[in-house]
Formats: structure tokens, C-alpha cells, sequence
């Protein structure tokens, strides 16, 4: 089988069985890359961690971009990429899909009152997750309050804020 | 029902990609980081989908497999514009780190090792925290507040934080309890007829 079909094939499965995104994907992108595929030794991975967090874009997809690069030049990270977001654009068109069809069935707006709640939580939980590794001295925890406060209340814009925040980073650290 | 109604003409899709791609060229720290981003951009500023039609996005992003901030941009692009608007939403957010990492792979490797980008990953780690708290108490302050909602999203906190379970069951069981519940309620009525 070509390099390139078994990227295709390795990166489709990753995007295809990996649900809550993010950090919940390392275990599967670690199994095909390092151990079925041996594309990459752990120390590499590790340093395609540290890029892949440094630099915007999902965790999944960074991978995808590096390592594509890595086995098959600018084709293979255009491969390994489309590789890792068919399965989403396949899964959210059925489920568009089909909730148009349905879209007078009070069971569609049901499922959504359910699920409005949950997601509430969800992105409370994330940030717990997140404020865990990166709150790590009282310097951030300023930042972090200083921030929550200009965006949330003096509608300050979340992308600015985020340039503003590497340049305290610079001054402070 | 107004909610799935596709709205959006052709002209909107060079928006919808150019909005996506700042979205995709500003999300540090996991796809939660742009959900602020998103919120201001398109339910604030260009008002192109309601708070609620963003938050069944994020639900939907959630229980589904893949990236939640390549699944949320794919839905929001059906919504506005359909299939061309899931097309454009989905380029427009994955191009950004897809150039920058293609950059990284292919010239600068030790890229990890420059201290001033490390100093000011110092500082952008926070701020991805304070976005992601201002996301969810604007969700909150907008949506129609009863204590069963809010005891609902307390649980689910607690769930993942503590017991670390699987937001997709999650997301399931609060759709199967809703449907039950309203299923329910919706019989009773019928009954005193």
C-alpha cells in the first residue's frame, strides 16, 4: 500500500474515532503513528506536542499537517490534513441533514433543550482542564482575571486580547 | 421551525471564510479558545446565527467525532450558507494552522526552543483561560435561567472534572432525559383533555 493511502487511511481513523477533541485524541494519534505506522520515534512526538500547542489550530490537525510533511512532502500534509477533517464534514452534513428533514418533529427541539444545559458545563469543565496546566504562578492568575474582565464586561475583542496577553508575557516573564 | 432555515445568499461566503480563518489563525489551547472568538464575531457583531442556534452548534461539536472547533465551524457554515457555507467555514478554519505548521515542518524546527515564543506562551496560557470562563458566563446570562438548567450544568462539571467521564455521554443523557421528560409532560397535557 502507498505512503500516502496509509496516511489517508491512519489520519481518517483518527479523526473518525476521536471524540471530545483535543487532548482526547493523543492516545490514538500516539498508537498509529509511533507504533502501528513507526513514522515517528516518541522524542519527535513530543516535540510535535510542543509545536502543535505553541501554534493555533486543533491538536489533531497540527499532527496531521506536521506528519504528513514528515512521510510524504507538501502532498502528504495536504493528504494526512483532508484525512482527519473528512470524518467530521461526513458526520455534521448527516446530522444537518437529517435534522432538516426533521425539523418540524418536536423531538429535534426536545434533544436541544437537553443538551443546551450540558454544554454549559462542558466548556465549564474545559476551562477547569485548561486552567489546571496553565495557571501555574500568580502572574497568570492575574492575567487570567485581568482578561476575563475587559472581555466579559468591557467587550473587549477575545482576539486582542489574546495579543495583548503574549505581549504581558514577554514583559512579565 | 425558524432554526433551520438557510439563510445566507452566495455573498456571504467570502465572509464566512474570512471570519473563519481569523478564527482559525486565534485559537490557542484547544478548540474552546475560539468559542469566544466565534461568539463576537458572528452571534454580536455580524448576528448570522442567534445565541441558541450557537450553543446546539457546540452540542452537536461535542457528541460528534473530530475536532470541536472543525465541527463547529462545519455546522455553522450549513446553517448560514449550506453545503458551499460548511465548505468555506471549514477551509477558512483549518488553512491558518495548516500554513503555519507546513511553515514550521519545513523550515524552522526549532522553532519550540526560542525563548521569547515560550515567554509569550507564558502569557497567552491564561488568557485562553479567561476566554474560555467569559464564554461560558455570557452562555449562561443569556440563556433562560431555571435552577433544573443550572443543576444540569453544574453535574456535568463535575462528571468530567472529577469522574472523568466522556462528554458524548453525557451530551446523549441530557438529550434522552429531555426527550423523556418533555415526552412525559406532553402526554399528561393530552390526558386532561
Amino acid at each position: 500500500m502507498s505512503a500516502l493511502l496509509q496516511l489517508f487511511i491512519s489520519f481518517f481513523k483518527i479523526g473518525a474515532f476521536s471524540f471530545g477533541g483535543g487532548y482526547a485524541m493523543l492516545p490514538l494519534i500516539e498508537k498509529e503513528v509511533i507504533i502501528t505506522h513507526k513514522w515517528i520515534t516518541s522524542a519527535e512526538y513530543i516535540d510535535i506536542l510542543a509545536i502543535a500547542e505553541m501554534t493555533p489550530g486543533p491538536i489533531a490537525i497540527n499532527s496531521a499537517t506536521f506528519l504528513g510533511y514528515r512521510v510524504y512532502g507538501v502532498l502528504g500534509s495536504v493528504v494526512a490534513t483532508l484525512g482527519v477533517v473528512l470524518p467530521s464534514f461526513i458526520v455534521m452534513s448527516i446530522i444537518f441533514i437529517s435534522m432538516y428533514r426533521f425539523k418540524n418533529s418536536p423531538y429535534v427541539d426536545w434533544v436541544f433543550k437537553g443538551i443546551r444545559p450540558v454544554v454549559i458545563g462542558l466548556i465549564a469543565a474545559a476551562a477547569v482542564s485548561v486552567g489546571r496546566t496553565s495557571l501555574v504562578d500568580i502572574k497568570g492568575i492575574i492575567i487570567a482575571i485581568a482578561l476575563f474582565y475587559s472581555v466579559t464586561f468591557k467587550k473587549l475583542n477575545p482576539i486582542l486580547a489574546i495579543i495583548i496577553a503574549g505581549i504581558i508575557g514577554v514583559i512579565l516573564y | 421551525m425558524e432554526l433551520f432555515y438557510i439563510r445566507g445568499g452566495e455573498g456571504m461566503l467570502l465572509d464566512l471564510f474570512k471570519t473563519f480563518f481569523k478564527i482559525g489563525a486565534f485559537t490557542f489551547g484547544g478548540g474552546y479558545a475560539m468559542l469566544p472568538i466565534i461568539q463576537r464575531e458572528l452571534v454580536e457583531r455580524k448576528k448570522m446565527i442567534s445565541d441558541m442556534e450557537f450553543m446546539n452548534a457546540i452540542a452537536l461539536a461535542q457528541a460528534s467525532p473530530g475536532p470541536v472547533a472543525v465541527n463547529t465551524s462545519i455546522y455553522v457554515g450549513y446553517r448560514i450558507c449550506g453545503l458551499k457555507g460548511a465548505l468555506s467555514c471549514l477551509i477558512g478554519a483549518i488553512l491558518p494552522s495548516f500554513l503555519i505548521i507546513l511553515f514550521i515542518a519545513m523550515y524552522f524546527f526549532q522553532f519550540r526552543s526560542n525563548p521569547i515564543v515560550e515567554k509569550i506562551f507564558m502569557g497567552i496560557r491564561p488568557a485562553v483561560v479567561a476566554l474560555i470562563l467569559s464564554a461560558v458566563y455570557t452562555m449562561w446570562k443569556k440563556s433562560r435561567k431555571t435552577y433544573i438548567k443550572l443543576f444540569a450544568s453544574i453535574v456535568t462539571m463535575l462528571m468530567i472534572v472529577f469522574l472523568n467521564v466522556s462528554p458524548v455521554i453525557i451530551v446523549i443523557a441530557g438529550a434522552l432525559i429531555s426527550v423523556i421528560y418533555h415526552r412525559v409532560l406532553y402526554e399528561d397535557m393530552e390526558n386532561e383533555h
